[in-house]
């Protein structure tokens, strides 16, 4: 049903819907709502769910893998330094091959303290072994929460799942959401059975030491399987299409009027949609702009980001986040992905916005397109303020 | 499309003014995206709540530069912040405050209205939360949501005594405007 909801009340509400056995979170900005109205529901006995109230992120996630090991669906979700707090659990969780789905409610890191959204917290743990999708808008988010346990529990698959939505903007924004029924929820999403569990009858161990000789093939499963998960992406999308009537397509990349482009933006995230109405301003005008949205950031989909840009002359990347030192992380990916093919674009520019909550205006989108030109820049910042750039300091 | 910027001190109840304003919306078959956006993050800190409104889903995410609709719940902010910075030229300015409060020269076709939205709160709510009594004069001033409608917003948010009170102070807000608008006074200029 069609609601004007909260973002974080809406995912609270898909949450309740997949039924999770065990719940366990430490409260955290721009986090805390969703796992308040969580616990308020398993208070209320509206979710029969265990909620494991904790000290600390770490024994958050610590109970998430505990409860996931034991053979029952689980969640949890986090922003920012909660989830650099649960890293190394992290890291485990994917090792162990636990279907654990978690959300982050994308936020800036600290120091200086920041509160307000950007994506490094997540993209900071890109290499953890989880898949990591971006929403757009809190549909999607609600949306996802159900492709992630499809995908995460997918037998060929049994990888955790990150499903990252930008803090205030959607956690805190309301706007309208189809919250999916139960019956359809169900049908869509069986009960969670396991590969394997911890079980007094039948012992088994998980997470054990993995010398030499055995610990590069663990490493080597997860990344075939996040290669081969690609293709079953597009697979959960039609079934979630066939119940809910929304289609992702292959869930992978958005692409937003980038075939006859000649300058496009590849970003992530709610920026998304404000860079879709500059694209329609400017279409209006003759321009031939686009922007490549990525859904699917773990595993990257080379090939269609490939296929989508291959005929693209100009290409700005738009990263919420930087790698400091380095090219900015999305950056990356999109130059990896040309390197050596025959086709791609001319010039491939990155540029950075919205760090620590700095609002991104239709003015920064159209400074971007403005500062895509011949000349290709790297890591570029968007609406810096120079007068805070000047360095003092005592004699 | 249409934006509203609200502005208040943290606790003051502008993202519920926000909330409210987005479900009177909704239920006028419109896609509204109501947001906050926190200063300082601490109780009477100035803060910022916006309503962007369109008759498809709106995907622009910034924050309201260029509001249609300002919506000031504690005129103190305007002693040392520009509160109408960016309201269009044709734009309506809800304050709430007293009658002979000092205004800032306005455009000729801005409109202001200064609504004593906290007596009417005082005397229906018992606390000084003029929020409701603000939605209802905004309903009068712009035309832009039915009284009808946000007085079944109000009874579906609150219950008891806030209830009856809070939808009392959406009618006295909307009445205050619509007596002026009567009396021929389409809105104060500074």
């Amino acid at each position: 049903m069609k609601e004007f909801v909260e973002g974080s009340h809406a995912i609270a509400e898909i949450i309740k819907a997949t039924q999770p056995g065990v719940i366990s979170a430490y409260p955290i900005t721009p986090q805390t709502h969703i796992v308040e109205d969580l616990a308020q529901m398993v208070a209320n006995k509206e979710l029969n769910s265990q909620f494991v109230n904790v000290e600390s992120e770490h024994s958050a996630a610590s109970v998430v893998l505990g409860g996931s090991a034991a053979g029952v669906r689980v969640y949890t979700a986090t922003s920012s330094q909660g989830l650099f707090y649960m890293q190394e659990v992290v890291f485990n969780i994917a090792g162990m091959r636990l279907p654990v789905v978690m959300t982050c409610a994308n936020r800036a890191i600290s120091a200086p303290i920041n509160i307000w959204n950007d994506q490094q917290d997540s993209i900071s743990l890109r290499d953890a072994g989880w898949f990591q999708v971006y929403a757009e808008d809190n549909q999607e988010a609600v949306d996802f929460h159900l492709i992630a346990y499809r995908l995460a529990e997918d037998k060929r698959v049994m990888l955790p799942v990150m499903v990252c939505m930008d803090g205030f903007i959607l956690t805190h924004g309301m706007e309208t959401v189809d919250i999916p029924e139960q019956e359809k929820v169900n049908k869509f999403l069986p009960a969670y059975k396991p590969l394997y569990k911890l079980d007094t009858a039948e012992p088994i161990s998980m997470g054990l030491l993995a010398d030499p000789d055995y610990y590069m093939e663990t490493r080597f499963a997860i990344q075939e399987t996040m290669k081969e998960s690609i293709g079953y992406l597009s697979g959960i999308s039609k079934e979630f299409n066939a119940v809910f009537g929304r289609d992702y397509k292959d869930l992978l990349v958005e692409e937003y009027q980038t075939k006859d482009a000649e300058k496009v933006i590849v970003a992530m995230g709610s920026v998304c949609g404000t860079i879709k109405e500059v694209v329609d301003e400017q279409r209006a005008k003759g321009k031939k702009v686009g922007l490549l949205r990525i859904i699917t950031y773990r595993p990257f989909p080379y090939a269609r980001v490939y296929e989508a840009l291959k005929n693209v002359p100009k290409v700005a990347v738009l990263d919420k986040a930087v790698s400091l030192g380095a090219y900015a992380p999305i950056a990356v990916e999109i130059k990896a992905a040309f390197y050596g093919k025959k086709k791609g674009p001319k010039v491939a520019s990155s540029f950075v916005a919205g760090l620590g909550g700095r609002d991104i205006t239709l003015e920064s989108i159209h400074e971007v397109f403005r500062r895509l030109t011949v000349k290709e820049v790297n890591s570029d910042f968007i609406d810096l303020k120079p007068e805070l750039l000047k360095e003092e300091y005592g004699e | 499309m249409k934006e509203i910027r609200i502005h208040a001190r943290a606790g003051q109840g502008a993202i519920t003014t926000a909330a409210l304003l987005g479900f009177s919306y909704f239920n006028e078959g419109k896609y509204p995206y109501a947001f906050p956006n926190f200063g300082a993050a601490r109780m009477g800190a100035p803060m910022n709540a916006f309503v962007r409104v369109d008759t498809d889903p709106v995907r622009l995410r910034s924050q309201i530069y260029e509001p249609d609709y300002v919506i000031i719940v504690d005129p103190t902010l305007m002693r040392g912040y520009n509160c109408f910075s960016g309201l269009k030229d044709d734009g309506v300015a809800i304050i709430n405050g007293k009658e002979d409060m000092e205004l800032p020269k306005l455009k000729a076709k801005q409109r202001v209205f200064v609504v004593p939205a906290n007596e009417i709160a005082l005397k229906n709510i018992g606390r000084p939360l003029g929020n409701t009594a603000l939605i209802g004069a905004f309903a009068a001033a712009t035309g832009e949501l039915k009284l009808d409608n946000i007085i079944a917003v109000v009874k579906n948010r609150f219950k008891g005594k806030a209830q009856e009170g809070n939808i009392q102070a959406v009618k006295e807000g909307f009445e205050f405007v619509k007596n002026k608008l009567k009396a021929g006074l389409s809105g104060r200029q500074g």
